[in-house]
């Protein structure tokens, strides 16, 4: 008897299915439909610009290996001072970045987190306040005034957030002495790399 | 039993096609600014024996010598290499690259070789003198047209990972056999440094 009911109710279903299937919506698959596109830039623009992912990755890891109260210090204060940045360099005319100081923001998370510096939590805040609001003023004024900068500046903001989180989060919970050397180590590769982009961009010009 | 790997290869066949479906697109040209100057960089150690030899020697040296050295010798010489290398970018002329380099070979499988257990500083010292000579040789050899960053990124992970291999396979150290096998390693380190002597001289 059951079965014979089970049977008789599965036309209904496939029609039901089927109907579905006659009213499909819009598939939104291109970013330009959503609106969302201006968000993915600049959250990419963030993750391939290792100019900008670098020091932020640094500055992390150094914020991480100081402990949970300066990753959490880090998480708010970057991100915001990133977007102070941002919307000041929207309002300013188009401006470039020097590689100098590429390389000193290099040199300075990199020495400081191969050393484990042992930074007050304000000092490292107004490191911290300093690079976001650099990087964030350079990439506003790269920007320009236009209708899809703010999402820009918001997927940016975004990258930033999620990387010092994770970076951050990652190094504080560490607790085998190996795992913080490593961490170190990690610094003193981008300190390196920040003395060859010195030379890189004195060889330029 | 048969049954089972018969079960078992049929698995790994679904997965395999699976796989084999969800392939993504190629992307073999590299693009303009971007992969370009890493992957260089990447290569530019690694396929240099002279490089990899003297990199995986600091590593073993640093594994003999055990801590604070295991991580003060690689945490050192990319920072020194990376002064070399600016050295190299800006055009600054260092002589005898060439032989520094087959002389780090040399020295550094020496001291895995005979265990050499200098002042801490003293290791510190002489990693750091042949780093320049390396750094040197990585930065004048940046190919025209791509990103100096990524190229140096690049490079000093490449030259961070040849480290980590040595002190990888430093870590033999713990047992009789390993000594030997660590001492021979360097001995062979040694030869090759030779060997890579005579040929500057005879370049």
């Amino acid at each position: 008897m059951k079965t014979r009911l089970r049977e008789s109710r599965i036309p209904i279903y496939a029609m039901v299915f089927f109907s579905c299937l006659m009213f499909p919506l819009a598939a939104e698959a291109h970013l330009n439909s959503t609106g969302m596109g201006p968000i993915y830039d600049g959250q990419l623009h963030f993750l391939l610009s290792p100019e900008d992912i670098i020091p932020v990755l640094a500055l992390a890891l150094l914020f991480g290996l100081r402990g949970v109260a300066f990753g959490r210090r880090a998480l708010f204060v970057l991100p915001g001072a990133w977007l102070l940045g941002g919307l000041i360099g929207l309002a300013a005319s188009s401006s470039t970045g020097s590689g100098v100081v590429s390389a000193v923001w290099f040199l300075l998370l990199g020495g400081l987190l191969a050393a484990d510096a042992k930074l007050s939590l304000r000092v490292a805040t107004a490191i911290a306040v300093l690079l976001g609001v650099y990087h964030g003023y350079l990439n506003g004024a790269g920007l320009g005034l236009n209708f899809s900068s703010a999402a820009v500046l918001l997927g940016l903001i975004f990258s930033v957030f999620i990387t010092v989180a994770l970076a951050a989060a990652f190094v504080a919970q560490l607790r085998a002495p190996w795992a913080r050397i490593a961490v170190r180590v990690v610094g003193s590769w981008i300190f390196a790399s920040g003395l060859l982009l010195m030379g890189w961009v004195v060889r330029r010009g | 039993m048969k049954s089972a790997s018969k079960n078992t290869l049929a698995r790994w066949s679904g997965v395999l096609t699976v796989v084999l479906f969800c392939t993504e697109t190629a992307f073999a040209h590299v693009q303009k600014g971007e992969a370009a100057g890493f992957v260089t960089g990447i290569k530019h150690p690694v396929t240099g024996f002279d490089h990899v030899l003297a990199m995986v020697a600091v590593g073993l040296w640093g594994a003999q010598l055990g801590a604070p050295a295991i991580w003060l010798l690689p945490v050192a010489f990319p920072m020194v290499m990376a002064f070399g290398g600016m050295l190299g970018l800006m055009g600054v002329p260092l002589p005898g690259v060439e032989y520094g380099i087959a002389a780090s070979a040399i020295l550094l499988g020496a001291a895995v070789m005979f265990e050499l257990r200098p002042p801490l500083a003293i290791a510190a010292a002489i990693v750091a003198i042949f780093a320049i000579f390396h750094g040197h040789a990585h930065g004048t050899e940046l190919p025209p047209g791509q990103s100096g960053l990524l190229y140096s990124i690049g490079f000093v992970m490449a030259t961070g990972c040849l480290h980590g291999v040595g002190i990888g396979i430093g870590t033999i150290h713990r047992w009789g056999w390993g000594k030997k096998g660590l001492r021979l390693a360097g001995a062979g380190v040694a030869l090759a440094g030779m060997f890579f002597m005579w040929r500057a001289f005879t370049a």
